[in-house]
């Protein structure tokens, strides 16, 4: 199941065995980039449910072959055509069929956001990126990181890492936000999708749009553990632009031979301003599905 | 007597749709303020929200709203709305601006029974609440519980959802106060069905729908809701 290109089918996955735990054979998610729908496609193919994936319908048509692929996969993706017409409205509608066909259906959440305890959930469920990453440090350098970097859309990736490091206090943690949808950097308190945490609000509370050439960085909140990470001090939160993320993108495709997903480059992008001499990034997908975007800047 | 509440979406003519609802005879005025992310409306709310905010309808002109419809009715006026926009303008204060406008209570659709313990607001509970839930949401309510009829959102349905006599059923087991039941009433018939199982109704969708042709015309439409709530039936299925 890796062929869906990110971090996401660790969520995706555990939450499958959930609902049928809970007797569930129905799916419901949201997309925005559709990472998250195709991972949700690829599962519910796999343990035979259900699932319906909504997205906004000015996302289908910027990532048409993930409609296609979710299409294959037998999911039914659902335009959303009110709003912004993005991520946030795709959300939206996702809670209110889960809501509606509660008894049947299961939200697959696709980030560390929404009601308690989907935050948890899904922390849990990615945590295995910051287990996995401490071991493979500890046996390739000897020593914990002095820095563990991610990117934050809504925060998925990063509060997985951060799981593995949170009690090693000498470990500097670093989230880098889109600096057009910096949740953290530029929010305030506000209530979206059933969480209370750091959102891009106006002084009504109106939640506003964000603005990222990376979709998957394109939400107007963030995970609440992220803005209890802020505001605790124990976690630190940068923004880097649409220009740095592309010139990140482009020098780990030329000096590695990895062509890395547009959001984990913007975390490359302020991995390489630190000065620290060891330095763990998370690369929380791959960047076939970027290249168009990338190509035509 | 049983008690019928017509929710409006604020805007400028709200007033003066407010005081045709209650001549049609309404109880109880529900004011919406817009929320830009409303994931307990159906579409019809939904887009009155969207051209309530696209006219400016921001909590300061919602609160204008509350008071300019006070001056026009006495009956209960009870804002709607979403934590998000009482966090911006902070729990407390809101409350009490709306009460300084009329308000008699607060709706906050969003806002967990357990959340801001300190603010007085209706309390909502749907037929997927626990009867723990459901004791919580009658202690810390304000006069009324609402019932939410139906899982999901609001919005006009066939016919009145069938998990409403259970929940009426549970929640008189577990406390003594006016039970109002909302979400899916739009017609007369289902208005009378869910009067007579419960002690009031709350419309929301249609009433909104109505609105747009009028005063008189909400006028009329919550006349035949009167009347179809004063003649309930005794027993309905």
């Amino acid at each position: 199941m890796l062929h869906t290109g990110a971090h996401k089918l660790n969520n995706a996955l555990g939450q499958a065995l959930l609902a049928r735990r809970l007797g569930k054979r129905r799916i419901v998610a949201e997309t925005g980039a559709g990472q998250h729908g195709v991972a949700t496609a690829t599962v519910c193919a796999r343990f035979g449910f259900e699932c319906v994936v909504y997205m906004g319908a000015e996302d289908m048509i910027r990532q048409a072959p993930n409609v296609e692929r979710m299409g294959l996969l037998g999911a039914e993706v659902r335009p959303v055509e009110f709003g912004t017409q993005t991520l946030k409205e795709a959300t939206s509608e996702a809670i209110r069929d889960w809501i509606t066909n509660v008894e049947t259906t299961h939200y697959l959440i696709g980030s560390c956001v929404g009601p308690a305890p989907y935050p948890e959930i899904v922390r849990e469920l990615q945590a295995v990126i910051g287990r996995e990453a401490r071991e493979q440090i500890l046996a390739a350098e000897g020593r914990l990181p002095e820095v563990a970097i991610a990117c934050v859309g809504g925060g998925s990736n990063a509060i997985g890492l951060f799981a593995g490091f949170l009690d090693d206090a000498e470990v500097r943690l670093v989230g880098v936000e889109a600096v057009g949808a910096a949740s953290l950097g530029a929010g305030r308190a506000g209530v979206l999708h059933g969480s209370r945490s750091s959102l891009l609000v106006d002084d009504d509370g109106q939640v506003l749009d964000a603005h990222s050439i990376s979709a998957g960085l394109d939400y107007p909140g963030v995970g609440p553990e992220h803005a209890f990470l802020r505001d605790s001090g124990r976690a630190e939160y940068v923004g880097a632009s649409d220009e740095e993320a592309l010139a990140s993108f482009r020098r780990l495709a030329a000096t590695e031979g990895i062509i890395p997903a547009l959001e984990p480059s913007h975390a490359l992008a302020k991995a390489l301003e630190l000065q620290e001499d060891l330095v763990l990034v998370c690369l929380s997908g791959r960047g076939d599905k970027d290249l168009s975007a990338v190509l035509s800047r | 007597m049983k008690t019928l509440a017509i929710y409006l979406m604020c805007g400028a003519a709200t007033p003066k749709l407010a005081e045709a609802a209650v001549e049609g005879g309404a109880d109880i005025v529900e004011l919406g303020f817009p929320f830009s992310d409303p994931l307990a409306d159906g579409p019809v709310i939904r887009r009155a929200g969207e051209r309530a905010l696209d006219e400016g309808m921001r909590t300061a002109a919602c609160l204008e709203c509350l008071a300019a419809t006070r001056r026009r009715v006495e009956v209960p006026l009870i804002p709607m709305t979403y934590a998000s926009l009482l966090e911006a303008y902070g729990y407390d204060r809101f409350a009490t601006a709306a009460a300084e406008a009329g308000a008699t209570s607060l709706i906050v659709a969003d806002l967990p029974v357990d959340a801001e313990p300190g603010l007085r607001r209706v309390q909502l509970v749907a037929p997927t609440s626990t009867d723990e839930r459901i004791a919580l949401a009658a202690e810390r309510t304000d006069g009324w519980l609402y019932l939410v009829t139906v899982t999901g959102t609001t919005g006009a349905r066939g016919d009145l959802s069938p998990a409403l006599r259970t929940l009426v059923e549970r929640a008189r087991d577990l406390t003594g106060l006016p039970l109002y039941a909302g979400f899916g009433i739009s017609t007369p018939e289902q208005a009378a069905a869910a009067a007579a199982i419960a002690d009031g109704v709350v419309v929301g969708s249609r009433a909104v729908e109505v609105a747009a042709d009028g005063p008189a015309a909400l006028r009329e439409y919550v006349a035949s809701l009167r009347e179809a709530v004063d003649s309930a039936p005794l027993v309905s299925s």
